[in-house]
C-alpha cells in the first residue's frame, strides 16, 4: 500500500502561498515607497491584505502539512485520507474566495483577516477535519512526548480561538471600541501562539529525529518549556494594547507574563553549543541549517519582543515599524525557517549539501532578512522619535523623510523575494518531480 | 517513563484561561453615553468594509502607511466635516472613497466612539518606576 501523501499536498499548497506572499510583499513595498502607485486599481489597500493573508496561509497550511508529514514519519496511519482530501479542498476554496474578494476590493474583515467573514467558515470546517483526522490517528496524547501536546494544543486552541475571532459578528460585541479591541487583540495574540505550538512541536520532533535522542522530548524540562509557552499563549496578549485605556491589572498581567519569556531566552544561550554538537549535520544538511538559522532568529526576535513588552519601551515602539520588524522577523526568520527545515527533511529529497544554488540562496536569505529587519527597526526609531517629540511635524512629512529607508527596505525585500523564492521553487519542483506519487492525492 | 503532572498543569491552565476570558468579556469598559453604541457598531463595519485599517491605526493598531486616526474626531481644525471631506477626496497615497450618507454617518459615530476612549498619542503617557505606563489624565 502506498504511504499517505497528505503532508505533501498541504506543503505544496503552502509553497504556492509563500511565493504569493513574496510577490505581493514586494509590490506592497513598491506602492509604499512610491507616491500612491496604482492607487485606484491595485494599490496598497489591496496589496497589504493580499500579502499578509498569503503569508498567514503559508504558515497555516504549512503547519498542517508538516504535522501530517511528522505523523507519517512516525509510522502512524492516517485515520482518513478522504477527510484530508476534503480538508485540502476546503482550503483551496477559501483561498480562491479570499483572493477573489481582495482583487475585487471586497473587504469586510479585520486586520490579518480582511476578507468577508464567510470565507472563514471554510477555514473553520477545514480545521475541524484536521482535528478529527489528527486525534483519530494519534489517540490520546497524554502519554506521548511533548511535541504531541504541542500539536494537540495548537490544533484545539486554534479552533476555539478562531471562533472567538468572529464574536464581532454580533453587534453587541462591537458597541464599545475598548471592549471590542481588547478582545480582538486577545484573540490575535493567542492565534499566533497556536500556530507556533504546531510549528515548534514539529521542530522538536525534527531535532529528535536528527539527533536520535529520544529522551529530551519526554523530559520534565521539555514539559516545563511547553507550559511556559502555553501560559504565554493564554495570558501575554495585553502587551499588544498597553496604550488602550483598559483596566490597569489587565496590562500588568500581560507585562508580567511576557517577562517570563526571558527564561526561554536564557535557556537558548545556555544550550546553544549542546544543540550544535548533537546534530548529525551531514545527513540532514539543509534541515539542520534551517533549524540553526531559526535558532539565531529566535534569539534576535525574542530579545526585541521582550523589550517591546516592557510598557515604558512599548510606548516608543508601539504603532511604529518596530512592530513590522517584529512581525516579519518572526514569521520569516522563525516560522518560515522551521517550515523549510521540515520541508527538506520530510520530503525525503536527498539534497546534497554542496548544491550550489540552495547554498547561495540560503545565505542570501539570511543576509537580506537581516538588512530588512535592521532597516525596519531604523524606521521604527525614527517614527518613535517623531511621535514622542515632534507633534509639529505632520505624519506625511515624517513619512516623506523616511522614503530613502523604504527604498532600502524594498531592495532588501527584492533580494529576499528572489532567494527565498528560489528555495520555495526548488522544493516545489522536487516535490512534484518524477516518482512523487502525487496522482493519488491524498492516499 | 511517562510524567503524570503535565495533565494537571494543563487542566489548571485551561480553567484559568477560560475564567480570565469570561472575565474580559464581561468588563464594563468603555461604556459611555457620549455616542450611540448601535450606530458606532455599524460604523465599525463601514471602517472594515472600506479597509481603512490597512493604512490607518486606532490606538496604534493597524497599518502604517497613514496617520493614526484615534483622535481625529476631536482634533483642532479637524473633526466630522474634515473627515468626511478627506475620505471623499483622498490625498497622496490615500484613494478617494464614496460611502453613502448612512455609511458616512455610522463611520463618523464610530470614530467618535474611538475618540471618546481617551488620548492615544504616546507622548501623553506617564512612566512609572516599575516600567508600567499610566493614562493621560
Ligand atoms: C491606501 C492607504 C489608505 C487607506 C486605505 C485609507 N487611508 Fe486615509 N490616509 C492615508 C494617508 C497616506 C493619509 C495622509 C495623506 C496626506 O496627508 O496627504 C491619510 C489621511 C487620512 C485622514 C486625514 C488625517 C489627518 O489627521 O489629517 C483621514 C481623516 C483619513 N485618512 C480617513 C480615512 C478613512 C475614513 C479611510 C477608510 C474609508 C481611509 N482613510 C483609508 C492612507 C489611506
Ligand atoms: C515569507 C515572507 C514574508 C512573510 C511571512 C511576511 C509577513 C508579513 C506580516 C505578518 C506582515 C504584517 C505586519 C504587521 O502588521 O505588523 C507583513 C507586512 C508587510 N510586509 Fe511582509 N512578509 C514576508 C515577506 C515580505 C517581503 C519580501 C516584502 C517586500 C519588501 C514584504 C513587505 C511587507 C510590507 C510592505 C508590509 C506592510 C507593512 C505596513 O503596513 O506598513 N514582506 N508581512
Amino acid at each position: 500500500m502506498e504511504k499517505s501523501n497528505a503532508g505533501k499536498w498541504f506543503y505544496l499548497l503552502a509553497l504556492v502561498m509563500l511565493l504569493a506572499a513574496l510577490v505581493f510583499g514586494v509590490l506592497a513595498a513598491l506602492s509604499y515607497s512610491s507616491q500612491g502607485l496604482w492607487k485606484e486599481s491595485l494599490g496598497f489597500i489591496k496589496l497589504r491584505p493580499l500579502h499578509v493573508s498569503s503569508a498567514l496561509f503559508w504558515i497555516l497550511t504549512g503547519a498542517n502539512g508538516i504535522v501530517f508529514f511528522a505523523l507519517q514519519a512516525m509510522g502512524l496511519k492516517l485515520f482518513s485520507p478522504v477527510l484530508a482530501r476534503v480538508q485540502w479542498l476546503l482550503w483551496v476554496v477559501a483561498m480562491a474566495g479570499i483572493f477573489y474578494s481582495y482583487f475585487s476590493g471586497d473587504f469586510g474583515g479585520r486586520e490579518y483577516w480582511e476578507y468577508p467573514p464567510v470565507w472563514s467558515v471554510f477555514i473553520f470546517m477545514a480545521w475541524v477535519l484536521l482535528a478529527i483526522n489528527f486525534f483519530m490517528s494519534t489517540g490520546s496524547f497524554h502519554q506521548r512526548p511533548v511535541y504531541f501536546w504541542m500539536w494537540s494544543t495548537g490544533i484545539i486552541f486554534f479552533l476555539l480561538i478562531f471562533l472567538e475571532n468572529y464574536l464581532w459578528i454580533f453587534p453587541s460585541f462591537r458597541e464599545h471600541f475598548l471592549q471590542d479591541t481588547t478582545i480582538q487583540w486577545k484573540v490575535n495574540g493567542s492565534l499566533v501562539g497556536c500556530w507556533n505550538q504546531m510549528i515548534y512541536g514539529t521542530a522538536m520532533f525534527l531535532m529528535e529525529k536528527i539527533s536520535g535522542d529520544k529522551t529530551t522530548a519526554r523530559s520534565p524540562l521539555a514539559f516545563s518549556m511547553y507550559f511556559l509557552g502555553l501560559f504565554n499563549l493564554m495570558f501575554n496578549w495585553s502587551h499588544h494594547i498597553y496604550t488602550l485605556p483598559t483596566a490597569e491589572y489587565v496590562r500588568y498581567i500581560g507585562y508580567i507574563v511576557s517577562m517570563t519569556e526571558w527564561i526561554i531566552l536564557l535557556r537558548i544561550i545556555y544550550t546553544w553549543k549542546a544543540a550544535v554538537s548533537t546534530a548529525k549535520k551531514h545527513l540532514h544538511y539543509y534541515p539542520y541549517r534551517f533549524l540553526l538559522a531559526a535558532d539565531a532568529w529566535v534569539f534576535l526576535n525574542l530579545f526585541l519582543a521582550l523589550l517591546m513588552s516592557v510598557p515604558a519601551i512599548n510606548l516608543y515602539t508601539h504603532g511604529t515599524h518596530f512592530t513590522v520588524a517584529h512581525a516579519m522577523g518572526t514569521t520569516i526568520g522563525i516560522n518560515s525557517m522551521l517550515l523549510l527545515a521540515a520541508g527538506f527533511e520530510f520530503s525525503g529529497l536527498k539534497v546534497p549539501g554542496q548544491n550550489k544554488t540552495i547554498r547561495a540562496a540560503f545565505i542570501m536569505v539570511q543576509v537580506s532578512l537581516l538588512l530588512f529587519w535592521i532597516v525596519l527597526i531604523a524606521a521604527g526609531v525614527y517614527k518613535a522619535n517623531w511621535q514622542m517629540n515632534h507633534p509639529e511635524i505632520s505624519h506625511t512629512q515624517m513619512m516623506q523623510s523616511l522614503r530613502p529607508v523604504f527604498v532600502v527596505f524594498t531592495l532588501a525585500g527584492l533580494v529576499l523575494m528572489f532567494s527565498l523564492g528560489s528555495i520555495a521553487f526548488y522544493l516545489f519542483k522536487k516535490m512534484t518531480g518524477p516518482g512523487q506519487h502525487l496522482s493519488t492525492f491524498p492516499a | 517513563m511517562v510524567l503524570q503532572w503535565p495533565k494537571y498543569v494543563f487542566l489548571i491552565l485551561t480553567v484559568l484561561f477560560v475564567t480570565y476570558s469570561i472575565h474580559i468579556y464581561s468588563l464594563p469598559e468603555g461604556i459611555s453615553k457620549n455616542y450611540h453604541p448601535a450606530l458606532a457598531a455599524e460604523g465599525r463595519l463601514v471602517w472594515q468594509k472600506y479597509n481603512c485599517q490597512s493604512c490607518h491605526q486606532l490606538f496604534g493598531l493597524g497599518g502604517y502607511l497613514g496617520p493614526d486616526l484615534s483622535n481625529v474626531y476631536s482634533a483642532k481644525g479637524k473633526g466630522p466635516v474634515y473627515i468626511n471631506a478627506f475620505t471623499r477626496s483622498g490625498s497622496g497615497q490615500m484613494p478617494a472613497f464614496n460611502p453613502d450618507p448612512n455609511e458616512m454617518n455610522a463611520l463618523l459615530e464610530f470614530l467618535k466612539s474611538v475618540d471618546d476612549c481617551g488620548v492615544a498619542s504616546p507622548a501623553h503617557f506617564k512612566v512609572k518606576p516599575d516600567g508600567m505606563i499610566s493614562n493621560p489624565g
